[in-house]
């Protein structure tokens, strides 16, 4: 198991706690900082790697580093505090960008990601609970997370406990079965602090999501099952802010982030083969080139 | 010996719902998950006692195992509680990511076990479920054989610090053991000690060998009967024992034999002390339409059945 970057770690929850209580707009300053030095360190560990999944990483750091950032209530000092908030990322595959976030806020040490997918490196292509702290539960096949999201928000119902639970969703996910006989639990029971969040890019591995197998009209959806849902840019950390408060009715919370696959770097953006593609030394260097303006 | 033949039989669905209940009064973290499996699982009573920590998501199997598994996650102790068939083959990579891999404190119950559902065919019987779980690492399998083992497996199972799947008995056994036999990880129980012949067995196949010994015993053959709760971890060092100690070895199981307790223990012995054994199982097939008794007897799985080969075992094995 990993450990903390201690000053890091400090220094990450004393931000968190300033930026709680700054004005929307400052918060929202440091967080695009952070989204963009994510993605920076992201693109790096992918081509050092030569392996990752660029496409899903940058469409889901504004999402993962508004939530670490700010609003969850977690402590790298303390990964297993029982009434810690619970985020889990149900599209593993985008381990890289939970990775690199986890980093930034001190999980572990940042000079760790350069193991990424190295031979016995905690830093496996899909993220391990026992090995890397802040993971809640082992994901990478898809439609995992969110029943498991769904236990933890039960148990801190049970148990009176203030821990609020975020999951993140690919879109393409949503196509397995278990993660509506999840949302239609979290409706019934109406899980008011749980929180799911879809990263709705528009494409999966293959193709697009409504050519391969429709998810339109996905609010209704939700909708239906119980779920209160809220609809927002994926990359606008000012909007994810407000769709994560806390205040709410009886009911779950469906966040739909529109987002962009390979969101940063214009080559990648909105295109399917990047979904894994790992970027040539011409590419790394627009890349990087862009991720720096 | 134990004398077995005529006496009271017990589905050992009631001794873990008695046992969850008890536990469940000392210690508030104890809840339920089940899939509309409430009255399947005899649960209603602890329902009446305990309606917020029974949850039922529905018939919903993934969700179910995954829920447990969050339940882990935010500090309760979590019994997953569904028949048999469903909850190891419907759910059995939210069992491999989510509970085994994520090393989630869920203790997997699977309900009315082997051929237990008789004439509602093989779709409803539980044979593959010892094979598929031993492939999953770090997740013992536990096969009570009575209802005081089923009680002394709850417990265990709830303060063990892993996950675990335990196989409850459905179709009615006997008692052979006692409430202060020992039960520890990986433990076996010899119950019966003879210097010719091993049975292996676990579960419902465990008070057939105590009987086939004592027919056995009859005939001067003296046969060692090893109750084996755990098919993972095995008991190797009791396993070892009978390899050298006696001529040969046979297991006993409500399972198809492709990968259960037999396969564990002959994977054991080629490997180590090569010894003559005979596995009795359910061969690689689908059931005919039968009652669970007559599916045993169907598939040679009686006493009857285990003395036949330790007979075989006895007149060939050398020591």
């Amino acid at each position: 198991m990993l450990t903390a970057d201690l000053d890091r770690a400090r220094g990450y929850l004393s931000e968190r706690e300033r930026l709680r209580a700054a004005p929307v707009p400052d918060a929202v300053a440091t967080l695009q900082a952070l989204s963009s030095s994510v993605r920076r360190t992201d693109l790096e560990m992918v081509y050092r790697a030569k392996l990752g999944h660029i496409g899903g990483d940058f469409s889901v750091i504004d999402i993962l580093a508004t939530l670490y950032g700010v609003v969850l209530s977690v402590d790298p000092l303390h990964p297993d505090a029982p009434d810690r908030d619970r985020c889990i990322l149900s599209k593993g595959h985008t381990a890289g960008a939970l990775y690199t976030t986890l980093a930034h806020c001190g999980f572990f040490p940042m000079a760790e990601l350069e193991s990424f997918a190295q031979p016995l490196s905690p830093l496996n292509g899909h993220p391990n609970r026992t090995k890397v702290p802040g993971v809640e539960t082992n994901t990478g096949p898809l439609g995992h997370g969110f029943p498991v999201a769904v236990g933890c928000a039960l148990a801190a119902k049970l148990m009176g406990s203030p821990s609020r639970t975020f999951v993140v969703l690919g879109d393409g996910e949503l196509q397995e079965g278990s993660n509506w006989e999840a949302a239609m639990t979290a409706g019934h029971y109406g899980l008011s602090s749980l929180t799911a969040v879809v990263d709705r890019n528009g494409l999966q591995q293959g193709a697009r999501t409504e050519d391969t197998k429709q998810l339109e009209p996905l609010a209704d959806k939700w909708v239906s099952f119980g779920w209160e849902v809220r609809e927002v840019d994926g990359h606008d950390h000012a909007q994810l802010l407000d769709a994560f408060r806390a205040d709410r009715g009886d009911r779950p919370v469906c966040v739909i982030a529109h987002t962009t696959k390979g969101k940063g770097v214009s080559f990648m953006e909105d295109r399917v083969e990047w979904h894994h593609k790992v970027p040539s030394s011409d590419q790394i260097e627009a890349a990087r080139e862009e991720l720096t303006r | 010996m134990t004398q077995t033949t005529a006496a009271t039989t017990y589905d050992c669905r009631k001794a873990f719902a008695e046992e969850l209940l008890a536990l469940a009064r000392e210690d508030e973290r104890i809840v339920v998950v089940c899939n509309d499996s409430v009255g399947s699982s005899n649960l209603v009573g602890f329902r009446q006692e305990f309606p917020d920590r029974l949850i039922n998501v529905g018939i919903a199997e993934q969700d179910l195992v995954g829920v447990g598994a969050g339940l882990a996650n935010g500090g309760m102790i979590p019994f997953v509680s569904a028949a048999a068939p469903f909850l190891t083959g419907r759910a059995l990579e939210q069992i491999k990511a989510d509970v085994a891999y994520s090393r989630a404190k869920v203790v997997l119950c699977g309900q009315s076990p082997g051929m237990a559902y008789g004439e509602l065919g093989p779709t409803h019987h539980s044979i593959e479920d010892l094979s598929w779980l031993r492939a999953v690492a770090d997740l013992p399998i536990v096969v009570p054989a009575d209802p005081a083992q089923t009680r002394a497996a709850v417990r265990w199972a709830a303060y063990h610090d892993a996950p675990s799947y335990l196989r409850i008995p459905r179709f009615p056994v006997p008692e052979v053991s006692t409430p202060d036999t020992p039960f520890e990880l990986g433990r076996s129980v010899q119950l019966a000690d003879g210097d010719d012949v091993t049975v292996i067995a676990a579960g419902t196949l465990v008070s057939r060998a105590l009987d086939a010994a004592e027919q056995l015993a009859r005939d001067g053959i003296g046969v060692r009967v090893i109750n084996m709760a755990f098919i993972e971890p095995l008991d190797t060092a009791a396993v070892l024992a009978a390899a050298q100690q006696t001529r040969g070895i046979v297991t006993a199981e409500e399972a198809t034999i492709t990968g259960g307790l037999g396969a564990a223990v002959a994977t054991l012995l080629a490997t180590t002390r090569p010894r003559p054994m005979r596995i009795l199982g359910v061969p690689r097939s689908f059931a005919p339409t039968g009652s669970a008794a007559f599916l045993l007897e169907h598939f040679n799985l009686t006493a009857q059945g285990i003395a036949d080969a330790a007979r075989e075992l006895a007149a060939d094995g050398a020591r």
